[in-house]
């Protein structure tokens, strides 16, 4: 209920008033669960536009998997990422081996959620793509059903990059693939999947930001 | 009921409506009598138009408030698409947040029908005050550049389309056909219809090319074509909607054409300099916000102050 209050009234018009998104092959954005969104990661903007590309009833099937040591570090940020952006936490430096940092992950996609993942593992540098991490590949292993869907995002990365406080407004670009799903060895599933978000980034027009 | 929009202005934008029923209709016909023909574009095209002319009718109708608000936000689009669209530096990211910023004071100035700071504002205190924060910041490689390249996006985009909204807060009564709506809607209607004329013109009889290293699809038969209907346009419709005589709804007229013209293809150099096609995907069938609003840059300063001068 919070979540979609939270939504309606300051994430939707946000995204479509002050950013404004172009968004590229609509049809291929997966209605129903369980699926994989995978796109590349610039500003904290990228999770909020990408929970605004499904139906608001749908948010509750939304799950960004997000880093647990940035987001849970303090009680009021910690209530705001479980409650409001519904995260699947995620700890980026495992050091007990006997524990599983996907199990989270692969119960939500048997729930029938659509989990929401940046594997590049934080924002960077802003408008540049980092190398991807393959935690995404185990989680497709695990899960060779579920489909995985690329998506590449321009323009949040100028709106509101690492580091800074001012929005500034630009138009975004939501380029969405088509669906790929695991192939048999980790190695050609992430260059699939790095092609794809490249192939996709070559689609559009972007002006020179430096 | 509607205290600030006189019988002409009402029976203006029932025209308006008219005309996009027709073409509607029209557009309806031509997919049932050729069904293997692609008319995706047009009747996206039109429904962006209905949407565009139902917020801006809407906006006119509910009061002056509502109708500077609307195109302090078609300002906004306007300098977002083409802050979007040119290259800019990191380093400036606070120096395009001041110039966003800029929007809601130039169309608070037109609110408060303070016409001195309306004027001065941009070409002024802005201009000087924008290359001092970026000298602040201290990024000074392509500083020439940018400088450049805002101003000229804030003038185009706020300041010449601020003129459109201005209209609005002249003094009604020297103009009781129509008042301040009155000039908006004439502004307006004559702009999109010129840009109408123009590529109708062509497209039936255009041979030569007018300006073929900018725009290879524009043509003297199109550009005179228009010049005729908008200008004969704007001699009948004169009367009811503004406080121009019959000469001067003459240079009214071919102000608007030419103006028009100059201003759409001073947006396609823009847009080949840059190497794209639309400026953006806002209005499906049209392209972007640019695209739409490119000929009003110019027209909308050059119409107001031609009938400032004569009549206010």
């Amino acid at each position: 209920m919070l979540q979609q209050l939270f939504f309606v009234l300051i994430v939707r018009p946000l995204v479509l008033i002050v950013i404004g998104l172009n968004i590229r092959h609509r049809e291929r954005i997966p209605l129903k669960g369980p699926a994989i969104v995978v796109s590349n990661h610039n500003s904290h903007l990228d999770t909020l536009v990408l929970m605004t590309l499904l139906p608001w009833p749908r948010l509750r099937q939304l799950r960004p998997v997000a880093a647990k040591d940035y987001f849970l570090r303090n009680r009021v940020l910690a209530w705001f990422a479980l409650n409001i952006m519904h995260i699947i936490p995620l700890e980026r430096h495992l050091i007990d081996r006997t524990q599983d940092p996907l199990a989270a992950c692969s119960e939500a996609l048997q729930n029938g959620d659509i989990l929401i993942l940046f594997p590049e593992g934080s924002r960077g540098d802003p408008e540049q793509m980092g190398t991807l991490k393959t935690g995404i590949a185990h989680l497709a292993k695990r899960n060779p059903e579920v489909p995985v869907i690329p998506i590449f995002l321009h323009g949040l990365g100028k709106a509101l990059p690492k580091g800074e406080a001012v929005l500034v407004p630009f138009f975004c670009d939501v380029f969405i693939g088509e669906p790929i799903r695991w192939s048999a060895d980790r190695t050609s599933f992430m260059t699939t999947l790095e092609q794809e978000i490249k192939a996709l980034a070559e689609e559009g027009y972007r002006p020179a930001w430096e | 009921m509607l205290p600030h929009i006189t019988p002409s202005v009402l029976t203006a934008l029932g025209g308006v409506l008219g005309i996009l029923v027709v073409a509607s209709l029209i557009a309806a016909l031509l997919k049932r009598l050729h069904p293997d023909r692609n008319y995706t574009e047009l009747i996206q095209r039109i429904r962006s138009w209905w949407i565009m002319i139902g917020i801006f009718s809407g906006a006119i109708l509910l009061s002056r408030t509502a109708s500077i608000l609307f195109f302090a936000f078609v300002s906004f689009l306007a300098l977002k698409e083409y802050f979007s669209l040119i290259p800019t530096r990191r380093a400036d990211r606070r120096v395009l947040f001041w110039a966003y910023a800029a929007i809601p004071f130039q169309y608070y100035w037109v609110h408060e029908q303070w016409y001195g700071m309306f004027i001065i504002f941009i070409p002024v205190y802005l201009f000087l005050l924008l290359p001092m924060k970026m000298v602040i910041i201290g990024e000074t490689k392509d500083f020439l550049r940018a400088a450049g390249t805002l101003h000229w996006g804030i003038m185009t985009m706020v300041f010449s389309l601020s003129h459109a909204a201005f209209f609005l807060v002249l003094d009604g009564a020297r103009n009781p056909a129509g008042g301040g709506a009155g000039l908006v809607l004439y502004l307006i209607f004559l702009t999109q219809f010129n840009d109408v004329a123009q590529y109708v013109w062509g497209k039936l009889t255009g041979r030569h090319k007018i300006i073929p290293k900018v725009s290879p699809n524009k043509t003297w038969e199109g550009f005179l074509g228009g010049v005729g209907t908008t200008t004969a346009l704007a001699m009948v419709l004169a009367p009811h909607l503004t406080p121009l005589t019959v000469i001067e709804s003459l240079g009214a007229g071919l102000l608007i054409a030419l103006g028009g013209f100059i201003g759409d293809v001073t947006i396609s150099a823009l847009k080949r300099d840059i190497g794209v096609k639309d400026s953006g995907s806002l209005l499906p069938g049209h392209g972007g916000i640019l695209d739409r609003i490119d000929s009003l840059t110019y027209t909308a300063p050059l119409l107001f102050h031609f009938v400032y001068y004569l009549h206010y």
